[in-house]
């Protein structure tokens, strides 16, 4: 993965997602988003085969 | 003696003498009642006491005994999370905004599977807000604190779970676990947890965290009690939709059964890596005990642990989702900023762990063949000063919340059943737990490790001393 911008990341989906983030509270989110984003680059790196699948809980 | 000598004693032991009348439910819950007046003030586990209603199961119960009938926790008195329905009670769930809804009209299936076995239920307890948590602080309710260092974190997210269980206040509690909830309060409470196996027992009528990843268990002070509580709550559901259909799997008849036999392995590698010197000493002792070796290496931990966190986050916050965009100001500042980012995640970040969490349980399900038991610390250190924000883990500086569970949450995060044991390392002031780690489904064999701990004085979970 690429450089992540989480200050850019949470500026943009807080308008997608109609979410107020207030000044005081934008380090911490952007923080947070920061260490997903960590994670998820450990997770992402790991190739997987096409065939592994998620196993939600659904029964139709 | 103390006035509450009847009370600070294993739920089997209440649950014999009642059964045999030599006390009645009555009066173990009265005393519970006048327990919680005195201590709970100190230490902050119950938001809600429910004495009428506490009163009225007991009356029910010492009837119920001379009519004969046999009740496996008559007269045991529990509590329960706060996240928990309890008929009457506002369901808050650790948050502001959740009272505003109206009471519960029916009990969680787990409270009543409790009742018919003669449980005694004396109120809901505190919790770090919706569960989103490792600390035992909340800040609507103020911080569920350690009985056995009251300036100390009880661990969260079900605090007052383990407050009330180590204070002596109730017996049993019933706690949630996604990623360490009922093992991390285990640890630093120095009490027996179970976190059974994910879709054993039913979460219906409690308020969710994470679907993909929400346990519900039994906390207590003896393996014993953590059995009878298990096989008093299994059972099909179908209000639950991720409850699994399986036979019930009785585990009090065994759990006697010693560990002979049983392949147990230490888990090194991301397990040791992280542990401060008090939660490897925690396991080295534990193995000493059980006269395990061997160590085993789990795949990919460290991935997996990033993985439960990555659905925690952007799960969560998509239940949330509404409630962020209306309330926000209105969350626990230390949830809200986790929850607002969570909502935010890319569905492929998400989508990406839930089949890693697949591949992960099928590694595992492979080690399995080649052991039985894994043992790994439940927490990297004892309880944490209340207020800790950062702390320091194998050279490198952490925030503190979200990784008091890097040992708890990549076993949750398939799902297997774990009895938190507690660990009292010589000279030590504070508890520390580590974790038994069973496959799928086979509780009965966690259990039966710890009782062989238990019995043997390796482990204990004695009430705190606090001045009456």
């Amino acid at each position: 993965m690429s450089e992540f911008d989480a200050a850019a990341h949470v500026a943009h989906m807080a308008t997608v997602l109609e979410l107020t983030i207030e000044p005081e509270w934008q380090p911490t989110v952007v923080a947070n988003m920061a260490a997903t984003a960590r994670a998820a680059g450990l997770v992402l790196a790991f190739a997987l085969d096409e065939h592994v699948e998620p196993a939600p809980v659904f029964e139709p | 003696m103390s006035a509450f000598d009847i009370l600070f004693r294993p739920a089997h032991e209440i649950a014999a003498d009642v059964s045999s009348r030599r006390i009645s439910a009555r009066e173990v819950t009265e005393v519970a009642l006048d327990a919680i007046e005195a201590r709970d003030g100190r230490l902050n586990a119950f938001t809600d006491v429910t004495a009428e209603r506490a009163i009225a199961e007991a009356n029910r119960v010492d009837a119920a005994v001379i009519r004969g009938d046999a009740l496996p926790l008559a007269g045991v008195p529990y509590a329960v999370k706060n996240l928990f329905d309890v008929e009457d009670v506002v369901t808050r769930a650790g948050s502001k905004i959740n009272r505003d809804n109206a009471p519960a009209l029916r009990d969680a299936t787990l409270i009543e599977k409790m009742r018919a076995a003669g449980g005694v239920l004396l109120g809901a307890l505190n919790m770090g807000e919706y569960a989103y948590d490792f600390t035992g602080e909340n800040a609507h309710d103020g911080a569920s604190l350690n009985p056995h260092d009251p300036s100390r974190m009880s661990g969260g997210s079900s605090s007052g779970s383990g407050t009330a269980v180590a204070a002596g206040m109730v017996a049993v509690s019933l706690g949630s676990d996604t990623n360490g909830s009922i093992r991390v309060p285990s640890s630093f409470c120095g009490l027996y947890g179970l976190k059974p196996t994910y879709g054993r027992l039913s979460r219906a009528r409690t308020f969710p965290f994470v679907g993909s990843l929400d346990h519900l268990g039994p906390i207590a002070r003896a393996p014993l009690d953590l059995a009878l509580s298990f096989d008093a709550m299994q059972g099909a559901d179908d209000a639950d939709p991720a409850l699994i259909p399986r036979p019930a799997l009785p585990t009090v008849a065994g759990i006697g059964d010693g560990v002979t036999g049983l392949r147990i392995a230490v888990a090194g590698g991301y397990f040791q890596r992280q542990a401060k010197a008090e939660a490897l000493a925690a396991v080295a002792h534990v193995a000493t005990a059980l006269g395990v070796t061997r160590e085993i290496e789990l795949p990919e931990a460290h991935r997996a642990r990033a993985a439960a966190y990555l659905i925690t986050t952007a799960e969560s916050s998509a239940l949330h989702l509404g409630r962020l965009q209306s309330r926000a100001g209105d969350y626990d500042p230390d949830t809200r900023d986790r929850f607002l980012s969570g909502a935010m995640v890319p569905a492929a970040w998400y989508v990406h762990a839930q089949r890693f969490r697949s591949w992960f349980r099928d590694e595992m399900r492979r080690l399995f063949d080649k052991v039985d038991v894994i043992l790994a610390p439940s927490t990297p250190f004892h309880a944490l000063p209340s207020g800790t924000k950062q702390i320091e883990l194998d050279g490198v500086v952490l925030p503190a919340r979200a990784n008091i569970g890097i040992f708890t949450q990549p076993i949750s995060f398939i799902g297997l059943p774990v009895v938190a044991v507690p660990v009292w390392l010589p000279g030590a002031a504070l508890p520390i737990g580590v974790q038994v780690i069973a496959p799928a489904w086979r509780e009965d064999i966690a259990l039966r490790v710890a009782e062989t701990l238990h019995a043997s004085g390796a482990t204990s979970a004695p009430v705190a001393r606090l001045p009456d």
